[in-house]
């Protein structure tokens, strides 16, 4: 038994060593480096790859990023929220179904989804055949390749992200915290505003880091929805590796994006650990 | 007393479970009333009736003169101190107890000198800034108890507030509990299963079982004067014999219990040939060792088979000859300053004739 027990932890030390850890080294080490192009990388070390990353160009991509995951949490909270509400407290026979629902897109391949986005989205596509048709709009619209295209992928993607932990949140809500507020005179939006939405912060949080970490770096749905025209954090990286060939610029913004992760987990961690021991 | 609340015909039920049959009650103005009966007696829906979170099938309630029935709780003049105390864990204790004032939008210098004057009263004045899950028990169940009383409800309705805490807290809680309701002039509804608890802090009493009031009373009425076997099983602890009245006069009946034929008190007209329970209270029964006594006519011969000795007072268990028991508490006093009893010694059993409760059988038996 022991040895099945080392065997196995064993097994993915080495595993998460060889492909997790040695690569992040890799690529710290690269975003020292300076570009060739012959062989990708040379002397000197230098940190001239992160001082590039405050000229306006990066920093424009950095708020542009920001800014869409940013609407896209907040898309997936205003949607996903009334969702998981209605699902965590309704305690029908329908439950497990509707929460079913919410998982079998992860069946499929986030990107055929992405495809089958664009057939609904593009000028000759089901959206403006339909609101054709049915004589709502003269001029089909021009929704693929836009920002709003990019911000409707994003949000379709990643909402399951934010109903999950909301769900079982709100399912843990003692239900006699809200009987009391009823019972103190409060009107509905007062439970709602001063009881509910604070008892189920936490989850609200981790949903929210759940869509926005993610939403900051995508890069295939930018890419497929948003034609050339938006270029986010996650291209960007892409570009530098593929296309401009400069591995250390690709790498530096790389840790850089991943040093702004771990700062908002480590606030988040930060903060849920004081309201504990408050 | 005017009455506060009238309860008129209200029934309940949840799909096929009848909860409360047709309950008729009217609980006056100031009063502490104690709801007392087994889990599933209905005493919890009928508070929550009251509250206006469950709505009753048919029926009505008046408070205070107004018909409520229909009234949701948030609009309803009454407040409710839950079980678990629902205090909301991520406020202080100072917003907790402001929550009610806030909702009614009461201007906030005014909130400030009502919360400060409140926890003052329930002595939680150091611990405003507190949140509930840094408080004790006994300290919770004050918060809560401030946090519905300060919106001065007409009624403060109490759902088991004691039976989370441990025995000694919940004896001062108690006494608290009837001061300050004595001190704010507040009827209190207050729901429990614990007799005791009943007893000790109410005005009156309403026995619940199976969804109806069984017995309405002061705590003495309902101890000492059960209407029914139920009652009085439940009320306390009862010696019951089921006998056969052999011979009734105005004042008196005969009945036979264990052999023995005994002469009591016609309490309630009794005919000959009546089936009835005679109940006697433990502490009612007195238990003489054998050399202590020569005329041994109206007592009944047993054994003692358990001894508890519990501080001021000895509990014996008695083994009559036909092999039931019989519960009897014993005082230290003057007459009897040292009570010594032995296992398996033979002993005599007898009452003051008079102290007995003769019940009829009722429908159900």
């Amino acid at each position: 038994m022991l040895a099945f027990k080392r065997f196995s932890i064993g097994t993915i030390w080495t595993w998460l060593c060889v492909f997790a850890l040695l690569p992040l080294i890799l690529v710290i080490l690269t975003s020292f480096l300076t570009s060739d192009i012959n062989h990708l990388v040379k002397f000197p070390a230098t940190f001239a790859n992160y001082g590039q990353l405050f000229n306006d160009a990066y920093l424009r991509i950095l708020l542009q990023s920001i800014y869409l995951a940013a609407s896209c949490t907040l898309i997936c909270l205003i949607i996903g929220y009334p969702f998981a509400f209605i699902i965590a407290r309704n305690k029908s026979r329908f439950r497990p179904l509707l929460l079913l629902l919410v998982i079998i897109p992860f069946w499929t391949s986030s990107l055929i989804r992405t495809y089958a986005i664009m057939a609904i989205l593009k000028t000759k596509g089901i959206l403006n055949s339909a609101l054709l048709a049915m004589g709502i709009i003269h001029h089909p619209l021009h929704i693929l390749y836009s920002y709003t295209a990019v911000l409707i992928g994003t949000s379709y993607d990643l909402l399951p992200f934010m109903i999950l932990p909301l769900f079982a949140n709100i399912e843990k809500l003692d239900s006699t915290y809200i009987d009391a507020a009823r019972d103190l005179g409060a009107s509905k939006i007062r439970t709602f505003i001063k009881i509910i939405i604070p008892l189920t912060l936490s989850g609200i949080i981790s949903g929210s880091i759940l869509v926005f970490l993610p939403a900051m770096t995508m890069f295939f749905i930018p890419i497929l929805l948003g034609g050339a025209k938006n270029l986010l954090l996650g291209n960007l990286i892409e570009n530098q590796f593929l296309t401009a060939n400069n591995w250390p610029m690709g790498a530096a913004i790389s840790i850089f994006v991943t040093l702004l992760m771990c700062s908002m987990i480590f606030l988040y961690w930060k903060s849920k650990n004081k309201s504990l021991t408050e | 007393m005017s009455n506060i609340i009238e309860i008129k015909g209200v029934s309940k039920h949840f799909g096929d479970d009848q909860a409360l049959h047709n309950i008729n009650l009217n609980i006056k103005n100031g009063e502490f009333l104690t709801l007392l009966g087994p889990s599933g007696c209905g005493k919890t829906t009928l508070l929550r009736i009251l509250s206006g979170f469950e709505t009753a099938n048919s029926g009505t309630i008046l408070l205070s003169g107004k018909d409520v029935t229909d009234i949701p709780p948030e609009e309803r003049h009454v407040n409710l101190v839950f079980q678990n105390y629902a205090l909301f864990p991520h406020m202080t204790v100072f917003e907790n107890v402001a929550f009610g004032l806030r909702c009614k939008h009461t201007p906030l210098i005014e909130i400030n000198e009502r919360v400060n004057n409140m926890l003052n009263m329930v002595k939680l004045n150091k611990f405003a800034i507190r949140k509930p899950h840094q408080l004790s028990g006994g300290q919770q169940q004050r918060v809560a108890i401030a946090r519905a009383v300060i919106n001065e409800p007409i009624v403060l309705l109490l759902d088991e507030p004691l039976s989370a805490l441990d025995y000694h807290l919940r004896r001062n809680m108690q006494i608290e509990l009837k001061d300050l309701q004595r001190r704010l002039g507040i009827t209190f509804v207050f729901v429990t299963h614990d007799q005791e608890e009943a007893l000790s802090m109410s005005d009156r009493v309403a026995v619940m079982h199976a969804g109806c009031i069984d017995q309405l009373g002061t705590p003495r009425d309902v101890y000492e004067e059960p209407c029914n076997v139920r009652v009085a099983k439940f009320i306390g602890q009862a010696n019951i014999f089921d006998t056969k009245i052999v011979h009734t006069t105005q004042k008196t009946i005969q009945v036979e219990i264990e052999g023995e034929i005994f002469t009591l008190k016609n309490s309630d007209e009794f005919a000959v040939d009546e089936n009835v329970h005679i109940v006697i209270r433990p502490e009612d029964i007195e238990v003489w060792g054998k050399t202590e006594i020569k005329d041994t006519t109206g007592m009944l011969p047993g054994i003692v088979e358990q001894v508890i000795y519990k501080g001021s007072t000895v509990d014996l268990i008695v083994r009559l000859h036909s092999g039931r028991s019989v519960s009897a508490t014993q005082f230290f006093n003057e007459d009897d300053e040292n009570l010594e009893y032995d296992l398996h010694e033979k002993v005599w059993v007898k009452w003051m004739p008079g102290w007995e409760v003769t019940l009829r059988h009722m429908d159900t038996e």
